[in-house]
């Protein structure tokens, strides 16, 4: 593979202080948050980089536990960030990292154990991009499903409420707004899977091609992953959705907006 | 034994708690200023809201039924009434049962889109459909005839009364309109500073 170095990063990073500076002219005022992106971009790449090489260099399986705890973390804090109207106390916080954790981890170690088995199963080199993979798009999907379901229940509130008094279970009375909630965390997935090839090429797949490797070898371990991210986000969308709807009614089926942050 | 009895009940924004008892086939009616807790009483009693406070259906505490069940048997008719279905009709268990000819209203109006409907006629159909639906034991009306017209406020009248005579029903009504009250419930209670006062004279 052809190397790129920071010559060739510089060049691409012009392009981001290009795009930074046409946004300021345009006063989209989103010029801070591109400057900010992009150096997290680079630190977070760089470091993980570092605790890739020794990671690689080590197999050990606690070092590579606690990684994925450290991941799986993050990825909460995104889930949280991102929710408008986000369940108060630890709930937000512990709903979307509990639904990652059952979904991104059950269907890694699925993979890993019975697909790819590598030798020792939690070979670094597989474990972490896999584990990354997954849990950056389940990530998506836990945050657009529950984001979609406290602020449909928000809007929708004298919906459920009537149905409550026609004497309808909180299941009932909420379906409606869970349904279209799953359904929006998982059309990212659905659209990436059913444009793959076609008009986009998947980055990870892009990316062992560059490496060398064969392309048919590389389409094949795009679609494994394509079909692992689409089981997990599944899973991890639907458990999220379906805790967070049930987080909104009490014990006598009364519809709780109380529990939620004011954006 | 009566039908519902109100124990200490405290609505969350009253100071004070209510306890008051509903008879089997009788009508309580209840006014005040706008904001005074009217609505948040009965959704209290539906158990919608969290307060404190116990309320009992021939002397059976709430906390012994689902509570769909309880809302079920003790309904509530709010404002503004809520669809979330294309047609009338598909919020309608049993259609056939739906009292429209009492409300003036033609039985194609099931089949029609609700968007298309008058608010005046999604007020009725939202009567017809917790009666017929539920058979609810005690009704709690909130201001069920507030942007209807003089026939159509007699309709909902009589069609009530007639509910209330049949099955026994213990109604609530809250309403703006004392004159109205004094039509179609037995005793009248004006809601002042979280507490109920007894209405005595008539056009007081």
């Amino acid at each position: 593979m052809i190397p790129v170095g920071p010559l060739e990063l510089g060049i691409a990073g012009f392009l981001v202080l290009l795009t930074g500076i046409c946004a300021h002219l345009l006063r989209l005022g989103i010029s801070r948050s591109i400057a900010i992106a992009a150096v997290r971009t680079v630190a977070q790449l760089l470091l993980i980089g570092l605790v890739l090489k020794a990671l690689f260099a080590s197999t050990n399986a606690v070092f590579i536990g606690l990684l994925s705890l450290l991941m799986l973390a993050i990825a909460g804090r995104e889930v949280l960030a991102r929710q408008h109207r986000r369940l108060k106390g630890w709930w937000g916080y512990g709903i979307g990292t509990t639904s990652m954790f059952l979904s991104s981890f059950t269907v890694t170690i699925l993979a890993l154990q019975v697909i790819i088995a590598p030798d020792p199963w939690y070979t670094p080199q597989y474990a972490i991009p896999l584990l990354g993979m997954l849990l950056g798009n389940t990530m998506t999907g836990v945050s657009l499903g529950l984001d979609r379901l406290t602020e449909g229940a928000w809007e929708r509130r004298g919906v459920i409420e009537a149905r409550l008094m026609l004497g309808e279970d909180w299941n009932e009375a909420i379906g409606n707004i869970r349904r279209q909630s799953i359904r929006s965390g998982i059309m990212p997935i659905i659209n990436s899977m059913a444009a793959a090839g076609v008009v986009s090429l998947p980055g990870m797949m892009t990316g062992q091609i560059l490496a060398g490797a064969s392309p048919v070898h590389a389409v094949n371990y795009q679609i494994l992953i394509m079909f692992l991210i689409s089981a997990g986000t599944l899973l991890g969308t639907m458990g999220a959705v379906w805790m967070g709807s049930r987080r909104l009614f009490d014990h006598r089926q009364r519809l709780r907006l109380d529990r939620l942050h004011r954006p | 034994m009566s039908l519902l009895r109100i124990e200490q009940l405290r609505p969350c924004i009253f100071r004070k708690t209510l306890s008051f008892e509903l008879e089997s086939g009788e009508s309580i009616g209840l006014t005040g200023a706008s904001g005074c807790g009217k609505s948040l009483l009965l959704r209290a009693i539906v158990d919608l809201d969290e307060h404190e406070g116990e309320v009992l259906l021939d002397e059976v505490p709430r906390a012994d039924f689902s509570a769909p069940e309880w809302r079920r048997t003790v309904g509530l008719l709010p404002p503004e009434s809520r669809w979330w279905k294309e047609s009338a009709g598909a919020h309608l268990r049993t259609p056939e049962t739906a009292p429209l000819d009492a409300l003036g209203l033609e039985p194609s109006i099931l089949k029609q889109a609700i968007a298309e409907l008058s608010s005046g006629e999604r007020q009725r159909l939202a009567l017809a459909r917790l009666l017929a639906n539920n058979q609810p034991r005690v009704l709690l009306l909130d201001e069920p005839t507030a942007n209807l017209d003089a026939l159509n406020t007699q309709r909902i009248e009589a069609l009530v009364a007639a509910y209330r005579h049949d099955t026994g029903a213990g109604i609530i009504w809250v309403s703006h309109d004392l004159a109205q009250l004094q039509r179609v419930s037995d005793r009248q209670y004006r809601i002042e500073a979280g507490k109920l006062h007894a209405i005595e004279e008539p056009g007081q």
